[in-house]
């Protein structure tokens, strides 16, 4: 064997092995990307269904059963004699179920005013990333609130309709950092039966909330409501909450002050009379726990 | 001499060629199951992207973490916000080398038994792992099957102590991948 031919031998030995330690600094998955990049939907703006009274742009998933318990107490101001309102309560309990993906129903009743509300919430549009960029949630509430005490009156005419509320809400939200959220909630609320002629049936009310999250599993929270007629200034207030989630597996704790005590949608608009000012703050917590069916 | 040279050049060739042989899948199945005392825990990602070269050994793989689907939406939401931390750390990846690939004939039909050793990266950290798995050669497909076993602290995947009983500290992974020759 010559020694040109062992150079040419040793060169084609070589060579792929050359090709081969190329190969290796670069992946091999490189050669099989994706051209198509797939529509990433943006998940769990908040940990709960609610930002705190209200609803939130958070949805539950298809088949989940949501028990909901909220609680507020009665205001710290009451001082010591009241156990700083802790002697004082206002319940509601509630259903909220999935059938599918994008829609929620639910059922609740509160004691204040005996109460039963119920809810349809459709999520029309869900923020994504990818392929399809959105930069918000569009979510569509439509409730009903119903008193169930005895009417005021009993003398003159009193019809079933008279106990109905109707609020409609388009929430708008995002996910802006995937620990911070904010949403919008314009909500109409239209009462059937008002207390006097010259109230409105109709009131227009924005809400804003957003969280901001702590640990993976805590979130600072706050929400504010801001109805803009029928109510009487300086004795209907905004009502403020803030408070903190707590994930811990299938629960949601919720733990906020608020001078809120109406526990839906027409009560927390139009029976909020406390104010933050005068230390009129009621602790509260919202328990939700969450069922696979 | 000559002749000599042809057959170098003619076997160099040739396996230059099989060097070049890669197989690929962009729908591959990746599961995990943990058995905890409350509850067991299973998700399937159909979608796990690999790739293995069949001259070198050298394999790698990618799934997004989203993609992992659970039976429960909740668990499905908690895996990725508070576990794995998705939207931080997108996709999970291992790139490694099928070690005894020279025992494995691809162009003949069969089951090999394979080790494969690499890098696993899972939640941003990564780790040695080596498993053991079969290469299945069918028809100039070839299925990929390995099960091995992940501890979740490998990861820095935090179990809360409120659900340590509900969570398992390992994970099994299972993996069956049909994997087509890439043209």
């Amino acid at each position: 064997m010559n020694s040109r031919l062992s150079i040419v031998i040793i060169a084609l030995l070589i060579c792929p092995l050359t090709n081969i330690l190329r190969a290796q600094e670069t992946s091999l998955l490189d050669e099989v990307k994706d051209s198509v990049v797939e529509t990433q939907y943006v998940t769990a703006a908040f940990k709960s269904t609610r930002v705190i009274d209200g609803q939130s742009i958070e949805m539950l998933g298809k088949g989940s059963l949501d028990f909901r318990i909220l609680h507020r107490f009665g205001p710290i101001s009451g001082g010591v004699d009241n156990l700083f309102g802790l002697d004082q309560s206002y319940v509601r309990f509630g259903f909220d179920y999935a059938p599918v993906n994008d829609l929620l129903v639910g059922i609740g009743r509160s004691s204040t005013k005996k109460e039963i509300d119920g809810f349809v919430k459709f999520r029309l549009l869900q923020q994504s990333r990818g392929a399809t960029v959105l930069p918000f949630s569009l979510v569509l509430v439509a409730g009903a609130v119903v008193n169930t005490l005895p009417f005021n009156d009993p003398t003159i005419p009193n019809y079933f309709t008279s106990r109905l509320n109707y609020f409609f809400q388009p929430l708008i939200g995002s996910k802006l950092t995937d620990a911070i959220s904010v949403q919008l909630s314009p909500t109409f609320l239209h009462r059937n039966l008002v207390a006097l002629s010259t109230d409105p049936n109709d009131i227009f009310a924005l809400g804003i909330g957003g969280r901001i999250k702590i640990t993976s599993r805590i979130a600072f929270m706050v929400e504010y409501f801001h109805p803009f007629n029928g109510l009487v200034k300086g004795v209907n207030q905004d009502p403020l909450s803030i408070g903190f989630d707590i994930e811990t597996g299938g629960h949601v704790f919720q733990l906020h002050l608020t001078n809120a005590s109406g526990l839906n949608e027409r009560a927390f608009l139009t029976d909020t009379f406390n104010k933050w000012a005068k230390g009129e703050i009621q602790f509260g917590f919202n328990i939700s726990r969450v069922f696979q069916l | 001499m000559k002749k000599v040279l042809a057959i170098v050049v003619i076997v160099m060739m040739s396996s230059s060629l099989t060097f070049a042989q890669k197989y690929f899948t962009k729908n591959g199945n990746v599961t995990f199951f943990s058995k905890a005392p409350l509850e067991d825990i299973k998700a399937v990602n159909k979608k796990a992207v690999c790739v293995i070269d069949a001259g070198t050994g050298a394999m790698e793989f990618a799934v997004l973490m989203k993609a992992f689907e659970f039976e429960k939406a909740l668990m499905q939401e908690h895996f990725n916000e508070n576990y794995v931390e998705s939207d931080t750390y997108p996709k999970g990846a291992f790139k490694g080398k099928i070690t005894n690939v020279s025992s494995v004939n691809f162009t003949t039909d069969g089951s090999y038994p394979v080790t494969i050793a690499g890098k696993m990266t899972i939640h941003g950290i990564t780790k040695d792992v080596t498993a053991k798995g079969s290469i299945v050669v069918a028809g100039g497909k070839i299925n990929g099957i390995s099960e091995f076993t992940l501890l979740v602290a490998d990861y820095d995947i935090e179990i809360p102590s409120v659900v340590k009983d509900k969570i398992s500290k390992s994970i099994k992974i299972t993996v069956n991948v049909w994997l087509e020759p890439k043209s």
